[in-house]
């Protein structure tokens, strides 16, 4: 299994923890850097935040189970946040959402069988000038049309590919 | 279109973002020596002069909530920069910080000196990476011209400013939340009293601005208090004012506005009038919580005394329009939803009362509501207003309010049909 953290990093943060009045204004950081190595947080995640923190499991998980971005569940390698807020809506969200959930062969809130893609709705990602958008990872794609939502799954897939084979 | 002067944006190109030699050739950091030549006193002063008013929404002025800042009294104090921008409707910030992001850190600067506040946090929100970034590169560029870090361009003062990446949630964007935030706590909203100023983050004194208040503060300092009166088309207003376009319009982009510019001359120069030559039918004129605004308002300016004698607000200033052909009953249902699903939870009137609004309005849009579901909506909107232990709530019935007063006969007329007299929703 894949370690949660590298162990320097674990370091880094214990560091920065001993460092300051208030070690629980990490909780996030150490939260979102858990997620971005290991691809989410499981319970050790939690445990591990604590630990490294020097503050109670119960600490992190009321932060972590309260922000929509911090996955306590397995998620795939990308993770599709679609906006469905008013201005997203306004042009057409309901026509993207479909053709994403038609596409990847998921509903919302859920994972493709090759653990590819998990689709999310998520409210307003500011760009309601490019509307609608959606966000991979943490790159918004705005002005979409199913043309350009496939060639950016295509995009992904070839680009998870690559990561799998290292 | 005219063209308007501009002053956040006076450096904006397409796709790129300015460096610190660019921004100081601009006149950049004039502000901050300025600032560092008066007393901190003196700084807010000029600042209340102004007339700034906060950015973010709610519109209080920002002079005189620095000035009921305990700047004098001992040991740590903050300054926060609110970056959670999300609102639906609103993406101005973002645009600023993309284009010219040293706006943000001087502004950071003179308001740390101005209330006396040496450490300063800027809450982005996660979807904001690409501002993240920039405005990191920004902070490394100012620490190392002297103008962060200790003895600040050596005035004896010195200013530490940090970013802190949030991970989601609306909520966020509420003061009190956005500090247990920072903190590392679950962010529910506090209980106010104690207002941040007396007891913010790490129970400490601490002030809250908008990216967009702090980031006109040098200007002000550069150019005046008369100068920035004299920005504002409306002369009972101050300043311009960044206007996010989105929805039915045919140019849904981000402009430098002057206050007390006409809705009008927003949507028809600006937007480039209604996509598909259709006809305006109503627009959220800042934000998703705003009531609505309908044709009849075309000529209102648009400015914070001004919307709010017609029972609406400025907000962000983010113009969501909407074309003669969509259902007002379904974007209601839509803006609900948002707000329900965005509650934190905390309190009864936001956690019930907006899921159950969202049934109502679920009911009526799909033809399955009576007149009993429209008196209970009413009433509903009654039980929430005033009750709720934070403003989203009271935000949440800004649009349910309007679509009861402006649009009830849409609302009938899809309980008669049984069903929405749309035919194709704008969705």
């Amino acid at each position: 299994m894949t370690e949660l953290l590298p162990q320097e990093q674990i370091d880094s943060f214990k560091a920065r923890a001993a460092a300051i009045a208030h070690p629980h204004e990490l909780i996030v950081d150490l939260l979102r850097a858990i997620q971005a190595h290991y691809g989410w947080v499981p319970d050790d995640g939690v445990l591990l935040t604590a630990a490294t923190l020097g503050v109670l499991p119960i600490e992190v998980e009321e932060v972590a189970t309260f922000y929509d971005k911090i996955f306590r569940r397995t998620v795939g390698r990308r993770v599709i946040h679609v906006c469905d807020s008013i201005c997203c809506w306004s042009i057409g969200a309901e026509m993207i959402l479909a053709h994403l959930q038609q596409s990847l062969g998921i509903g919302l809130g859920e994972t493709t069988a090759d653990g590819a893609f998990t689709l999310l709705p998520t409210c307003c990602l500011g760009a309601c000038g490019d509307a609608p958008a959606m966000m991979i990872g943490l790159t918004t794609h705005g002005r979409l049309t199913p043309e350009k939502i496939d060639e950016t799954l295509q995009r992904e897939r070839a680009a998870i590919a690559a990561e799998v084979a290292k | 279109m005219n063209a308007y002067p501009q002053i956040l944006f006076k450096n904006r190109r397409p796709g790129e973002t300015v460096l610190l030699a660019e921004y100081e050739k601009s006149g950049g950091y004039q502000g901050l020596r300025a600032a560092l030549q008066m007393t901190p006193r003196e700084v807010c002063e000029l600042v209340k002069g102004s007339g700034l008013r906060g950015r973010g929404g709610a519109g209080f002025p920002t002079g005189i909530k620095w000035s009921f800042f305990p700047a004098e009294q001992p040991g740590d104090k903050y300054l926060v920069c609110n970056g959670d921008e999300m609102e639906p409707g609103t993406y101005k910030d973002r645009q600023l910080l993309l284009a010219d992001p040293h706006q943000l850190v001087e502004g950071m600067a003179i308001a740390a000196y101005a209330l006396q506040t040496g450490i300063g946090y800027i809450f982005l929100r996660y979807a904001y990476e690409d501002c993240s970034q920039r405005v990191e590169r920004a902070i490394e560029e100012a620490l190392a011209a002297g103008y962060l870090g200790k003895n600040i361009l050596g005035s004896g003062f010195d200013v530490e400013l940090h970013v802190h990446r949030s991970a989601g949630r609306y909520i966020l964007g509420e003061e009190t939340s956005l500090l247990n935030g920072l903190e590392g706590r679950r962010p529910n909203p506090r209980s106010k009293p104690p207002f941040p100023a007396q007891r913010g983050l790490f129970g400490r004194p601490t002030n809250v601005n908008n990216v967009e208040t702090l980031a006109t503060v040098p200007h002000i300092l550069t150019n005046g208090q008369l100068w920035f009166h004299e920005l504002a088309l409306n002369p009972e207003s101050a300043g311009t004012k960044l206007f996010g376009l989105s929805g039915h319009l045919n140019r849904t982009e981000c402009f430098e506005l002057p206050l007390g510019i006409t809705l009008r001359e927003v949507v028809e120069d600006f937007g480039g009038g209604v996509r598909g030559g259709k006809k305006f039918k109503a627009c959220l004129p800042g934000g998703a919580s705003t009531p609505y605004l309908t044709a009849e308002h075309m000529d209102l300016m648009m400015d914070f005394a001004p919307l709010e004698e017609v029972k609406s607000r400025l907000g962000t200033a983010g113009v969501t329009v909407f074309d003669e052909n969509t259902c007002m009953l379904a974007v209601t249902r839509n803006l609900n939803q948002f707000f329900a699903r965005e509650s934190c939870g905390w309190c009864t009137p936001c956690r019930d009362g907006l899921a159950t609004i969202s049934w109502l309005l679920d009911r009526l849009e799909f033809g399955q509501g009576t007149e009993a579901d429209l008196a209970m909506l009413k009433d509903q909107v009654r039980n929430i207003k005033g009750r709720s232990f934070c403003a989203l709530a009271e935000g949440a019935m800004g649009p349910v309010e309007a679509l009861l007063r402006l649009f009830e006969d849409e609302i009938i007329d899809h309980i008669k049909r049984g069903g929405c007299p749309f035919s194709k929703r704008s969705g």
